[in-house]
Order: C-alpha cells, then sequence, then structure tokens
C-alpha cells in the first residue's frame, strides 16, 4: 500500500488527540459514565485509530508513528473490550455478606484445610507420645520449651505483668507474625498446592504437640484458657488462608476442566481476595484478643471466663460464616 | 521475536497491536526504586507521627504493613498499574488481554509477592519471569497481568543528520513511495542509528556499514541511474532515511508524536 504520509498524519492528528484526551479522562476516573453519544463518538474513534494503525504498520520508517497508534488503540481497546462487571467495593457488605458467601462458596477447600491441619495434629501427638525428646523439635518456640507446669506456675507468678505496657506492641507483632503465616499459606497455592498443605500439615503438628505435652502434663484447662480466647478465631484464619491457596490450586491444575487456566485463574481472583481480606481481618481481631486478654491467666481472669468467652467467639464465628449473607 | 518481547493482542475488529515487555532487570530496578521510597516515606512518617503512636513503635510498625498493601494497592489501581518506581522507569502493569486492570488483579499479585520474593532477592520470581512466555512472575502467572513498557515517543533529531541539501531519492515521488512501502521498519532503524553514529564508527567500518545498506536500499526501488550517480554509499542511505523519515509535511508528524509522549 502506498501512503501519502504527511496527509495521512494531517488528517489523522486531529482524531488521535481527541481519542487520547478521552482516554486520559476515563483513566482519571476509578468509576467513569459517559452518555450515549459519548460513548458513539468514543467508539468512532478508537475504530478510526485502529484503522489508521492497520495502515500504518507496514510501513517501514514510521515505527514511532505505529508504537503510538498501537499505545493509544491498547488503551482504547482496554476501555472499550472490558466486559468484566463492576462492583461498587461497600465494606460493610464486604464483610457481612460477601466475605461468608464466598466462604461457603469453597467450604470444601476449607474443609480440606480442616482435614490436613487435623492430620498433622494426629501426627504431632503420635509423634510427642512416641519420642517426647521430638517436643524441642516440633517445638521451636521459647515459652513452649519448659514443661507445661513450671510455665502455669510463672504464668501464675507473673499475672500478665510482664506485658504491662507492652500490650500494643505484643498485640501487633502477633498480628505481624500472624498475618505473614497466613498469606504465606495463601501465595504459597501458586506451587499447585503443595506449599499450602505443608503448612497446614505443620500448623496441625505444633497444635498436636502442644496440646498433647499441656493434657499430659495436667494442665489441660490452662491450655484451653489460655488458647480458647484467640485460638477460636486465629486459626480459622489460618484455615481461611489455607482455602484461599488451596482454591488458587485447584484453579491452577484445573482436574477435569476445559477451560484454560488463565480463564481458571481469572474466574477466583475476586474470591481469592475476599477470602484473604477475610482471614487478615480474624487475624487482627485475634492478635487484639491475644494480648489483651488470653496472656492473662489465674488469678487474674479466671480461667472459666476465658473459656466461656472463646465458646461464645466460636458459636458467633460458626454462626457468622455459616449463616451471614444469606439471601 | 515478538513471542518473546512482546504481548501481541489481536482486537475483534482484526487489529493486531504489540506491547512490548519489561525485561526482569528493568522490573528489579523499579522495585528498588519503590523499596527506597517506601524507607524514605517510613521513615519521614515514624519521625512526624512518633509522638503521636499511644500503642507504641510495634503496632504502628503492623499498620505499616498492612499500609503498604492497602496503599500500594490502591496506588498501583489509580495509577493503571504503576508504582513511583515503574513511573520512573516507564514500566507499567497491564492485563495480560489487555483489558483493564482489576482491583482484584492488583491485589492478587501483590499478595504473590511471598512466594516470588522465595527464598531470597526475589528468585522465585526472577527465575519464573526469565522462564515464561510473557516474562511473568508468579504473580502475574496468577493475576493475569504482564508488565510492559512505555516507551518515551519522540522522533529522532533529523536535523542534525540530513540538512537541507537537494534530494535527487525525493523527486520521483512513485519511487520514493515504494521505497517507503518495500523497507522493512527494523532496517529504516538501523540506517537511521548509522547516521547518528556515523563519527563513532572507525573509518573502514563505516565505508562497510553504510555500503551494505546502499545496496540493500537499492535492490528494493530501482532509481534511474542519473539519479543516484554522483552519490557515494553514505550520501544515498542520508538521502534513503530523509525519503523514509521525512515526508513533505514534516512538522504534522513531529507534532503528533510530542502528544503522545
Amino acid at each position: 500500500m502506498i501512503l501519502d504520509l504527511a496527509r495521512f498524519v494531517e488528517t489523522g492528528r486531529p482524531h488521535w488527540t481527541a481519542l487520547e484526551r478521552a482516554l486520559d479522562w476515563l483513566e482519571s476516573r476509578p468509576d467513569p459514565s459517559m452518555s450515549l453519544e459519548e460513548l458513539e463518538r468514543f467508539h468512532g474513534l478508537y475504530q478510526r485509530a485502529s484503522a489508521d494503525l492497520a495502515k500504518v504498520s507496514a510501513l517501514a520508517s514510521e515505527g514511532e508513528l505505529r508504537r503510538y497508534l498501537e499505545w493509544i488503540v491498547s488503551r482504547a481497546y482496554a476501555e472499550i473490550h472490558e466486559a468484566r462487571e463492576r462492583r461498587k467495593f461497600r465494606p460493610w457488605r464486604w464483610i457481612t455478606a460477601e466475605f461468608p458467601r464466598t466462604f461457603r462458596r469453597h467450604v470444601r477447600a476449607f474443609q480440606l484445610a480442616v482435614a490436613l491441619t487435623l492430620l498433622g495434629s494426629a501426627f504431632g501427638a503420635l509423634a510427642m507420645r512416641i519420642d517426647p525428646e521430638a517436643k524441642y523439635v516440633l517445638m521451636p518456640f521459647e515459652g513452649l520449651q519448659t514443661s507445661p507446669a513450671q510455665r502455669v506456675a510463672r504464668e501464675r507468678e507473673l499475672q500478665g505483668k510482664q506485658l504491662a505496657g507492652k500490650k500494643g506492641r505484643f498485640s501487633a507483632e502477633l498480628m505481624t507474625h500472624n498475618t505473614q503465616v497466613a498469606l504465606t499459606t495463601i501465595a504459597l497455592g501458586m506451587t499447585f498446592g503443595f506449599g499450602t498443605v505443608a503448612v497446614l500439615f505443620y500448623n496441625g503438628v505444633i497444635l498436636g504437640a502442644v496440646a498433647l505435652d499441656y493434657i499430659r502434663g495436667g494442665q489441660a484447662v490452662f491450655l484451653l484458657g489460655w488458647l480458647l480466647p484467640h485460638g477460636v478465631i486465629e486459626i480459622p484464619a489460618i484455615l481461611v488462608g489455607g482455602q484461599t491457596g488451596l482454591v488458587l490450586a485447584y484453579a491452577l491444575i484445573g482436574w477435569g476442566s476445559r477451560v484454560s487456566r488463565p480463564d481458571r485463574l481469572r474466574a477466583v481472583l475476586r474470591d481469592l481476595v475476599t477470602l484473604a481480606g477475610g482471614a487478615a481481618l480474624m487475624l487482627v481481631w485475634a492478635g487484639i484478643v491475644e494480648a489483651f486478654l488470653s496472656q492473662y491467666h489465674e488469678p487474674v481472669i479466671p480461667y472459666g471466663m476465658k473459656i466461656a468467652f472463646g465458646l461464645v467467639e466460636a458459636a458467633l464465628l460458626t454462626l457468622f460464616l455459616s449463616r451471614a449473607g444469606s439471601k | 521475536m515478538r513471542n518473546r518481547d512482546a504481548l501481541v493482542i489481536r482486537t475483534p475488529e482484526g487489529i493486531e497491536f504489540s506491547l512490548p515487555l519489561a525485561g526482569p532487570f528493568s522490573r528489579m530496578l523499579a522495585l528498588v526504586i519503590d523499596i527506597a521510597v517506601i524507607i524514605m516515606l517510613g521513615s519521614f512518617l515514624e519521625k512526624v507521627l512518633a509522638p503521636l503512636l499511644v500503642f507504641g513503635q510495634d503496632l504502628a510498625d503492623a499498620l505499616a504493613v498492612i499500609g503498604y498493601f492497602v496503599i500500594s494497592d490502591l496506588q498501583r489501581w489509580r495509577w493503571r498499574g504503576q508504582t513511583v518506581g515503574k513511573r520512573l522507569l516507564r514500566l507499567r502493569v497491564v492485563d495480560a488481554r489487555g483489558l483493564r486492570l482489576e482491583p482484584s488483579q492488583v491485589v492478587v499479585r501483590n499478595l504473590m509477592r511471598f512466594v516470588d520474593a522465595l527464598p531470597l532477592l526475589y528468585l522465585v520470581g526472577g527465575v519464573a519471569c526469565v522462564l515464561s512466555r510473557y516474562r511473568q512472575r508468579l504473580g502475574d502467572l496468577a493475576a493475569g497481568t504482564v508488565v510492559v513498557r512505555t516507551p518515551k515517543l519522540v522522533r529522532p533529531d533529523l536535523d542534525q543528520i540530513l540538512g537541507s541539501k537537494y534530494n535527487s531519492l525525493a523527486e520521483d515521488r512513485r519511487l520514493a513511495a515504494r521505497l517507503r512501502q518495500k523497507t522493512s521498519p527494523a532496517i529504516a532503524r538501523v540506517a537511521l542509528e548509522a547516521l547518528l553514529r556515523r563519527d563513532q564508527l572507525e573509518p573502514g567500518a563505516r565505508l562497510q556499514v553504510f555500503n551494505e545498506l546502499a545496496a540493500h536500499f537499492r535492490t528494493l526501488a530501482p532509481y534511474p541511474p542519473d539519479a543516484i550517480e554522483q552519490l557515494s554509499d553514505e550520501q544515498y542511505v542520508r538521502n534513503v532515511v530523509e525519503v523514509l523519515y521525512r515526508p513533505a509535511d514534516r512538522s504534522a508528524q513531529v507534532s503528533v508524536l510530542a502528544s503522545g509522549s
């Protein structure tokens, strides 16, 4: 095709500039809307620029001009061909309806996360029963290395004074650590789920080992009083993280699905974000409870009260995740 | 070249456009800039807000971690896939299908940093970026995004190499048009670069480069001998470049490209 380039540019330039202006306007607004006339005009400009791009594509010297037209056509293409539904983010609605609904939609992944953690717990408990010395390997945390009786005696003596003036800090440490664990569990879904499965199993191992250690040491009530207030939120939050990682892994693997992998991933993106956000919120609550309540033991706070608090929380969480947002 | 260096999208209207993909090193550099900005911003906020922090330093740290994700996600979404580092290096995160970047894509891409950063210095992400077809790290693969370059669209300063001498090749409009049609964009660019850098070439190499280029261009448009007989190879290439890059109304093009940059 032979093209009078000077004339081509001269006639095309006003349209390209108009398209660019429209694109700048559209891109500067998160939720833009146009009238029918504006839409028609915008679409017309896009078609014009596309046709010009087709003409200029074969021209030797016009690499820059082609790149310029490609750039505005690609931007216009993104605006015109986007068909995904856009919903305005409403925080309250997201927490009270979208998160629990999404949770229920992927409840099988949650059940699998629970099963993996229980399997890990059984393994941890068994390992502790067979080889008590394994405690130092299974529980690599300083606070858990002493015997349960010693720990309880120390906590009674301290009466939570070790955290005086540091509760905010301790709470923040817990939130940061737990959020990192949950987010890593989610991200490891990209390893086709192997990483997520490993983290869930390992968490279970620690939980099972700690539980057996305290039960055998005759400190079951202390354990419940210590773990329940924050654990009934924190452990499900990690499990929701695992659920998210497994949903991601399932989309990656796509057993029996005829849909392409990018499409499968695209289909679960919003759910992944919702579940991850829900898990993060739960961990914020768990961090506050752990710092401000869980670390206080008898005689400061009776165990019965802490256990009751934990049970109420568990009941409310169950009710929330199973019922909230139901139509 | 296209498969590896550019994301090619074919629209339903049958138009094809390509977006040049960013390499792992420019992306790493953008990340380093972003980290530096975050550190500077963090230390600034620490100094300004320290007296106001009732709950202590670590709560501030935790809020900073959460704040980083919220702000960087929000900023990347509002800036259409750009952070400070990406803006400076003219990189942009875009949807792998050329569509609008969704907030959920931005968040998932950022979440996957926990894996991409493993075991250290983004090794997993870097390897994935090198091995994947569209230079995607795991976060990009999960979110369905790619990072593209948005090169500055400016025309070279032709006046410094072309001047205002008579150009016998431009006289014959039919052959000039044929030359423009037959020359590939890559060869046109090579000829232009050769002229721009001619003083950096050794005399022997300079003769050889322009000899080969002139020989190539002679095969594309059969100019009559009287139009080219007095021209050296370098002058011939110079005239060809003028035909290719400088049509009759050159001011029109320059201003169009300037508005796109």
